[in-house]
């Protein structure tokens, strides 16, 4: 047992060792690394901008439905109550008319001739219900609930009304920002796999290097562990350090040009809800940066050394 | 303590094989000097001892272990308990004169403090005191292959085989190395020594098996000194059949 132990603190010093005196290799294998994370970063932040923007662009939006006057409050209430057993509703506001009134007032607080308008004519406001929908994409089964010609008979011309007729624009925005996610996993996956076979060609090319040392030491009575270990332990070291690397960089990014991304976003990205989420989920990102380094080091290595540290079978 | 039945080694399929059908037989504590020209086959052999290779046909026995019954997990085991030295000293470049030696010994598991203990007595048997922290390439040949040898023996193996160790040296580096290795046999480690250079032959008087196309040409006490030489097919049979 106790010689376990040796034996493991010599493979983690030879390591260490070998990262110190293969100092080129290993810039070159971590600015690869550095590249890898940081696309993986980036996708993760960018992915939960995106959803943060959908989510907010979501909740901006409501359906308006507008009951006739002679619409009584019982009536209301019981296609309140049926609109909230639909699927796909998040929330249903009931406002009666002299509610509705003061939330236009709320609205057009600017405009006096408007609201003088609203006044005097004796609150030509009709009671409103607002309703808003879980996933936009599906904001089609409620109209389809509403125009069924029981709930459209209690409603007034125009109803029901989607956010002031902005729904196209949002509609456009929305899918816009879903292509946008979609390419950005296929960018992140492609990246990804691209940059762990470049750092495998690296970690191969300088265990290639030292092919001569590995077949010495095999000759010497050396298992196998006892030779690819320092190895691994090189190559976990270089990804712990890329994905601490890479963190910087990133975090740099934030600090340096959060103004020019957000210039650069048409406004369609909250950027500064990005910066949030880095700062907010700093410590899980490095970690899990620090898993993914490791884990592209340490299968590299270990699939790099195979080759040579087998026997002839023949 | 080493084995040989009915060997053959073939490298290409159908091709002339490199050993064909070679027995010998190798007493506890011998020193056996394997000549032959270059390309006869003796690197060959010291490759199937060392599992390097793996023998077409044939048995090989070495220290009790059965080649054929050796799982490829228990290949370091193996040659852990075999010292050898290389013909083109094999050193690792990246590490100094001590930390060649002592790698040997890390290996194995062996404690820092053993290890600083048993390095420098091995160097001073090789003359290599004061060398202790040299890089390979600041050595000369013959200091390189004293290395080699000082790695070999550090383990205190029971056999040692060395593989043309005095090639790459000049008369008195070779005669110096030589030296080494009878004095290691003194001490009891069975030594395998391959070589071409008559001289040393001659000046050995050991058991001298020669190699030719492969095949067992000769095998004769070339010795005054009672190092136990032995007609190699007779002994081998015999043997063989004591220990299946």
């Amino acid at each position: 047992m106790k010689r376990k132990f040796i034996t493991l603190g010599r493979i983690i010093h030879a390591g260490f060792l070998s990262f110190i005196r293969n100092a080129s290799l290993a810039i070159a294998a971590m600015a690869v690394m550095v590249v890898t994370l940081t696309i993986v970063l980036f996708s993760i932040i960018a992915n939960a901008t995106f959803s943060n923007t959908i989510a907010q662009i979501t909740d901006k939006i409501d359906v308006s439905v507008f009951l006739k006057d002679e619409v009584n409050e019982a009536q209301a209430q019981k296609l309140v109550s049926e609109l909230k057993k639909q699927p796909n509703i998040a929330s249903v506001t009931y406002l009666d008319k002299e509610d509705a009134l003061a939330a236009y007032a709320k609205q057009n607080a600017g405009n006096q001739s408007l609201l003088t308008a609203a006044t005097v004519s004796g609150n030509p406001i009709p009671a409103t219900i607002r309703v808003k929908p879980k996933d936009l994409n599906k904001i089609e089964d409620v109209r389809t609930f509403l125009t069924t010609k029981e709930n459209a008979a209690l409603q007034t011309e125009g109803s029901p009304s989607y956010s002031g007729e902005r729904k196209k624009a949002i509609d456009n925005i929305t899918h816009a920002t879903n292509i946008l996610r979609r390419v950005g996993v296929i960018a992140v996956v492609v990246f990804a796999v691209i940059s762990a076979l470049i750092i495998f060609n690296t970690i191969q090319m300088a265990i290639f290097n030292r092919r001569d040392e590995i077949q010495i030491e095999r000759l010497l009575g050396a298992g196998t562990w006892f030779i690819r270990g320092p190895f691994v332990v090189e190559s976990i070291l270089y990804g712990v350090l890329s994905a601490i690397l890479s963190l910087l960089l990133i975090n740099s990014v934030f600090v340096a040009a959060s103004s020019a991304l957000q210039a650069s976003s048409l406004g369609l990205l909250d950027i500064s809800y990005a910066n949030r989420y880095f700062d907010q989920h700093f410590w899980v990102l490095l970690l899990m940066q620090i898993f993914v380094g490791m884990l592209i080091g340490a299968a590299s290595s270990v699939i790099a050394t195979q080759r040579y540290l087998k026997f002839k079978t023949k | 303590m080493i084995l040989l039945d009915r060997v053959t080694k073939t490298y290409l399929k159908g091709g002339t094989p490199s050993l064909d059908r070679i027995s010998l037989h190798v007493e506890p504590r011998e020193f056996v000097i394997v000549v032959g020209q270059s390309g006869a086959g003796k690197t060959t052999l010291l490759r199937l001892l060392t599992r390097e290779e793996r023998p077409s046909s044939g048995k090989i026995i070495i220290g009790g272990v059965d080649y054929d019954k050796l799982r490829d997990k228990d290949i370091p085991l193996l040659r852990r308990k075999i010292g050898t030295v290389f013909q083109d000293f094999k050193l690792l470049p990246n590490k100094t004169v001590f930390e060649n030696v002592a790698f040997a010994l890390e290996i194995v598991g062996m404690g820092k403090r053993e290890i600083q203990h048993t390095v420098p007595r091995v160097l001073d048997i090789v003359n290599l005191k004061g060398k202790e922290r040299a890089m390979p390439m600041q050595l000369s040949g013959g200091e390189r292959q004293r290395v080699a040898i000082a790695r070999a023996i550090v383990r205190q193996p029971k056999i040692l085989i060395a593989d043309e160790p005095t090639g790459n040296l000049d008369p008195k580096h070779a005669w110096d190395v030589i030296k080494i290795l009878e004095k290691i046999n003194r001490y009891g480690t069975t030594v395998l020594l391959t070589t071409h250079n008559m001289e040393i032959v001659q000046r050995l008087k050991r058991r001298v098996v020669t190699i030719e196309h492969g095949r067992i040409a000769s095998d004769r006490a070339n010795a005054t000194r009672p190092t136990g030489a032995i007609n190699s097919s007779a002994h081998n049979n015999q043997v063989y059949r004591r220990s299946s």
